[in-house]
């Protein structure tokens, strides 16, 4: 099986971890991944901003850089549900088509694959935050729990409050940073409140947030992608 | 405070100011969260919820569809029960409507049943400017209008206050506007009631008009109906002489039976009730029972507007049940006052600017004040795309450019150019890695981030350098040396916060 890895900008650039983790991962897993070098930003900071036009040349780009696969693998249920859900709307027919054949992480490791038990290996507490697009607009439903409760050595802590937004929302981060930061520390005071020393999640761009307030609250606790604990095994941890 | 939203700030300032308050923090947290839990278990009740949803949606759509015909037919049927229907363009025109009408009858006092339109309006504040008092019965109300307070919630409307609040404010304000607070009153929800049931009584037994909104209009029967749980709505649509209701166009359905949907999926959304406990409809005006005169105020103020806009006119679908502001996040911290309106949270951020126009401050940023996380959408029983309207909305300021907007169109058209530039742009990711040990912690002019976060530390390479080096140099070379571990080096806790890990 072959999939083409939609990164996502933030990842390419402030997460690549995330990348390499996704394609270990998938290799691992026996799925031949190919990185389409002309792929950049799905459009969804500037859709969400209002600004549909300025959106149009990216989707026809991504719709252009993913011609042909038959999955596209993406580790990022806000843009992942922004090419499924909006594509259809902005673009043409070869913008469908690639909603269509998008799938973000989780959903493309249980329902394509057809695994929960990815062979991981990562002893640590952890609890998991989902992130609003996944839960709400993809339905990832129990994918990720079912992908974390399978991996050896963790230990899952419920999230009370989970389904509650962690207040990045893009741009509103900075133009409501104040209600933003709120919602935040909320979410972070939750999650320490489990005894877990990982938050997880499967939205670097929420974990950017997160990460940004337990870093500056010194929290005993660090965000860490979904797909870096799948990626991690007894030989090969990830740290 | 009086009873104005002109001239309020942006939300964002606003909702700073409620942040701080630690009171309003607290009493919204706990009220919403216990409205929305109750309201998730009388939803699950039903199996056919999400046909009645869709149900609502549909009916909805296709009476807005066809308003002017619907309209009409109100009008006849109504006319022909013995009431009299008037029609307002605007906020100005219902006002003195409205105003005429108590002053043809000779009175100066009216009993209102909670209505928005009346508020969206700003009834009260027309009446009192031509010598007639209006007294608010909805206990919420009465606690907003005796604090000389706005109401910030579309069902509760003192969710901002508290037991200890609420019993200050009858003991001080009561006697001036009637019978007064008893004497060593507690703040127990059943002494509060009883000393508001007193305080009202008085008035419903020597009011001669009644003013109501109305959650329905059937345009088939002329019927109008009034939902509600406190029974106060019952008092002031039964005693008075006259009774006048002001509606919003939108509020119509076709026939009887449309109401079967809503009168299961209003309860349940708004206060999670399975049926609320008074349901009173009325078909104009019928001899020895009721008001002898009855009169129906049809309000656009902005509505046919709103139905211009092929995105934007589901928020008329709207049956005001609240449900939308109680499961967001956002009005939960920000409170419903620094939404500017009658209207606040979810529904009130795409309704306002569209019943207003995006003209004033506060409409124009009130597009922004949510995380489009929707869970708005998920709980309203009518399926309003809250999320989809904001954007829609987002686009329209935009589009007009203006205060902020003209540099941040500049900043998106120069970003999307980038982005549009794979190669430009990896040179850019590769700059940004290599002098981040040279990135200051807080940037100058990103304090809307740093304020309250860190921001991430750069890796040393960015993913396509990884993957050139690590996978597309080395198929292509067929060789499959270990891979650089340059990325992952970086270990990812540390640009995204670090703690020690357990």
């Amino acid at each position: 099986m072959r999939a083409a890895l939609f990164v996502t900008c933030v990842n390419d650039a402030v997460y690549p971890s995330t990348g390499i983790a996704t394609v270990r991962l998938l290799e691992r897993l026996g799925v031949e991944v190919d990185f389409p070098e002309a792929q950049s930003c799905c459009g969804q900071p500037q859709f969400n901003t209002g600004y549909r036009r300025e959106t149009e040349p990216l989707v026809r780009r991504t719709t252009r850089a993913f011609e042909g696969y038959e999955y596209v693998v993406t580790p990022s249920g806000s843009c992942a549900a922004m090419v499924r859900r909006h594509y259809p709307e902005i673009g043409d027919a070869a913008a469908a088509s690639l909603a269509s054949r998008t799938y973000e992480l989780t959903e493309f490791l249980v329902d394509v694959v057809g695994v929960t038990d990815v062979g991981a290996y990562f002893p640590h507490v952890v609890t998991y935050h989902p992130s609003c697009h996944g839960l709400r607009m993809l339905g990832l439903g129990e994918r990720p729990r079912k992908l974390l409760e399978a991996v050896k050595g963790l230990e899952l802590r419920e999230l009370p409050g989970a389904e509650e937004c962690c207040g990045f929302g893009g741009t509103f981060a900075v133009k409501n940073s104040d209600v933003s930061a709120a919602m935040g520390q909320d979410k972070v005071r939750s999650a320490v409140s489990t005894g877990a020393g990982v938050l997880c999640g499967a939205d670097n761009s929420c974990l950017m947030h997160l990460g940004g307030i337990l870093s500056r609250e010194d929290a005993p606790m660090r965000a860490l992608h979904l797909a870096e604990i799948l990626a991690s095994t007894e030989e090969e941890p990830w740290s | 405070m009086s009873g104005t939203y002109l001239g309020m700030p942006a939300f964002p300032v606003a909702a700073k100011a409620a942040l701080g308050n630690e009171t309003l923090r607290g009493n919204l947290r706990h009220a919403t969260h216990t409205i929305r839990d109750k309201r998730e278990k009388a939803v699950a009740e039903l199996d056919d919820w999400a046909l009645l949803r869709e149900a609502g949606k549909q009916i909805k759509d296709h009476t807005l569809r066809h308003l002017d015909r619907y309209l009409v037919q109100l009008e006849e049927s109504v006319t022909a029960a013995g009431g009299v229907v008037h029609w307002a363009r605007d906020a100005a025109e219902a006002n003195r409507i409205v105003a005429e009408l108590v002053k043809a009858t000779g009175e100066s006092e009216v009993v209102k049943v909670k209505s928005m339109a009346t508020q969206e309006i700003g009834l009260n504040e027309a009446l009192e400017a031509e010598g007639i008092s209006a007294y608010e019965t909805d206990l919420a109300e009465l606690i907003v209008q005796l604090g000389d307070d706005l109401p910030s919630h579309i069902l509760v409307p003192a969710i901002h206050r508290n037991r200890g609040e609420i019993r200050d404010i009858f003991r001080e304000q009561m006697g001036a506007w009637g019978r007064a607070a008893p004497e060593g009153l507690s703040d127990t929800p059943a002494d509060l009631a009883e000393a508001a049931r007193l305080h009202l009584r008085e008035k419903f037994l020597r009011a001669k008009v009644g003013v109501s909104g109305a959650n329905f209009m059937v345009a088939e029967t002329g019927t109008l109906v009034v939902v509600e749980s406190e029974g106060n709505g019952r008092m002031c649509l039964t005693l008075p002489e006259t009774l006048i209701s002001v509606v919003g166009i939108e509020k119509i359905v076709p026939s009887w039976q449309d109401l079967e949907v809503f009168l299961q999926t209003l309860p349940r959304s708004s206060t999670a009730e399975r049926m609320n406990p008074y349901t009173s409809m009325w078909t104009g005006t019928t001899d020895g029972d009721g008001p002898r005169a009855f009169h129906l105020v049809l309000l656009d103020n902005g509505r046919t507007d709103t139905l211009a806009d092929e995105v934007g006119r589901q928020a008329l679908r709207c049956i005001r049940c609240s449900a939308c502001l109680n499961v967001c996040p956002v009005y939960e911290r920000a409170g419903g006052h620094a939404y500017g309106s009658v209207y606040p949270g979810p529904i009130g951020a795409i309704l306002s600017p569209q019943l207003r126009g995006i003209g004033s401050e506060v409409d124009a940023s009130l597009p922004y004040a949510s995380s489009l996380c929707g869970a708005c959408y998920d709980v309203c029983p009518v399926a309003i795309d809250i999320p989809e309207v904001l954007v829609h909305l987002r686009e329209r300021i935009a589009d007009r450019g203006g205060k902020g907007h003209r540099l941040e169109k500049a900043a998106i058209k120069a970003s999307g150019w980038v982005f549009d530039h794979p190669k430009v742009l990896a040179a850019g990711e590769r700059v940004a890695s290599r002098t981040r040990k040279l990135h200051p912690s807080r940037v100058p002019g990103a304090g809307a981030w740093t304020d309250s976060r860190d921001l991430p530390e750069l890796p040393p390479e960015p993913f396509r350098d990884w993957w050139k080096k690590n996978r597309a140099e080395k198929n292509s070379a067929g060789n499959n040396s270990a891979e650089s571990n340059s990325a992952e080096s970086n270990s990812s806790a540390k640009n995204r916060g670090e703690g020690s890990a357990t």
